[in-house]
């Protein structure tokens, strides 16, 4: 078992298959299940495309180059980070993949995942003061402690370190902009307000890299993992808080006066998933 | 006429609102895209920068991200909505700008002392300058939004 949990595991050509197959599996299912309802005009296209980026994004920092580089490189390091941390979750909750679960599975079943959702434990993780501890939290914690420094030291924690990253960044992206069901979501100004307090967090935390490595990390490394931290941080942060307040502008679309035009009223938030209208098309785009 | 005259009060706040986060938004940026990245006259982190400083920073820094999306918005709403007048959004956007513009030069160079503007030479013309234009742009945000006020349509006409 030591064996197997030492450094050299972690290039492991197992490991490399046994995570492609697992990704390849996930992205087969969402299209498999997703394609009919796609076919028959009632899932958005886009949705699917987004699945799929967020896949390989998960696929990019996790295997090949970048991965390798990232076991002696800060700033390598850091670029996976952004990649399986904060753009491959958005990626994967704008496709809405409890959603597909919902419309494809067998009533019964379906009634139970939706009460699982509803269950407590669930809501606590996907509260956003929860979800933001978890994620931004989780990284204070891996590099103002030793843990990075030990982050290639076994295949256990290892795992455990990625899973998590991509975990909470995933709950995280729920919290503020996720399109599948959220009945006891806050309310958007609560969400605003711990939404920037978070994404405030996570630039601080990187220029406190900037001031002060990480134990085992050279300055030079850390300074310039610190940037790309602070800068591609911006960038996804910007399409975050894009989609962010594009929620609330379709939310609070006014009612249109009876002498414009004759129209469906437009729903809005969760339920507009499963509608036919372009309002829906987009609401998750 | 389905909004009362309150709610169509509220939405032209809004369209302030608005400009004002679109003024400090773009101000904030045109600080770092210029002068920490262009010039390069301030410093990511200079070094002595305190941990205030930094927290500080950092929420500004996001914020800025925040000002500038939710800003968009709030003028886009005003649009769907009628009440958007270019002369309220640029009276937001003045008071946002200018007030942003004295904020960093008070609070963020001399009293938490993130950064200043530009290291190795004297001061006070660079602080004066910073200043004085914070303020002028926020008197021109006061002038434009008593003028707006003055103007204004009644609000019984619904627009």
């Amino acid at each position: 078992m030591i064996v197997l949990l030492a450094s050299a595991a972690i290039d492991a050509p197992w490991l490399r298959v046994t995570t492609l197959l697992a990704l390849a599996a996930a992205a087969a299912g969402y299209v498999a299940a997703s394609l009919p309802l796609w076919r028959s005009g009632c899932w958005p296209g886009v949705r699917i495309v987004l699945w799929c980026a967020g896949i390989f994004a998960v696929a990019v920092s996790l295997v090949g180059p970048l991965a390798q580089l990232a076991h002696h490189d800060f700033a390598a390091h850091m670029v996976g980070h952004l990649l399986l941390g904060m753009l491959a979750p958005l990626l994967l909750v704008l496709a809405a993949p409890v959603t597909v679960a919902l419309r494809r599975l067998p009533a019964v079943r379906a009634r139970r995942l939706t009460r699982l959702l509803a269950a407590a434990p669930v809501r606590l993780l996907t509260h956003p003061v929860t979800a933001s501890l978890l994620n931004i939290g989780g990284l204070w914690l891996l590099y103002r402690t030793g843990l990075y420094s030990r982050l290639d030291d076994s295949l256990a924690v290892h795992m455990l370190v990625h899973a998590h990253v991509l975990g909470a960044g995933y709950l995280f992206a729920f919290a503020f902009v996720g399109v599948d069901p959220a009945p006891h979501r806050p309310r958007f100004a609560t969400r605003a307000v711990v939404l920037l307090i978070a994404l405030a967090a996570h630039a601080v935390l990187a220029k406190s890299l900037y001031a002060g490595p990480p134990p085992g990390v050279p300055i030079e490394q850390a300074r310039s993992g610190a940037m790309v931290m602070y800068y591609g941080g911006d960038a996804v942060d910007l399409v975050l808080i894009t989609v962010f307040f594009r929620q609330w502008f379709t939310a609070t679309r006014p009612r249109r006066r009876p002498d414009r035009q004759v129209e469906v009223a437009p729903q809005s938030g969760p339920a507009a998933v499963s509608s036919r209208t372009t309002t829906a098309r987009h609401a998750g785009a | 006429m389905t909004h009362a005259p309150s709610r169509s009060e509220d939405h032209r706040g809004r369209v302030v609102a608005g400009g004002v986060l679109l003024g400090i938004g773009v101000m904030a940026a045109v600080d770092e895209i210029i002068f920490h990245q262009l010039l390069r006259w301030h410093h990511f982190y200079d070094g002595s920068t305190p941990a205030i400083g930094i927290v500080s920073d950092g929420l500004l820094h996001t914020g800025e991200l925040f000002a500038l999306v939710a800003g968009i918005f709030l003028l886009l709403d005003g649009r769907r909505r009628q009440v958007l007048r270019p002369i309220s959004a640029w009276s937001g956007f003045f008071l946002g700008a200018g007030g942003f513009q004295v904020f960093d030069g008070l609070i963020d160079h001399k009293v938490l002392r993130i950064h200043q503007i530009r290291y190795g030479v004297e001061l006070l013309p660079y602080d004066l300058a910073w200043n004085i234009a914070g303020v002028v742009l926020f008197a021109i945000g006061v002038v434009l939004y008593l003028r707006s006020r003055r103007t204004r349509p009644a609000v019984a006409s619904g627009r």
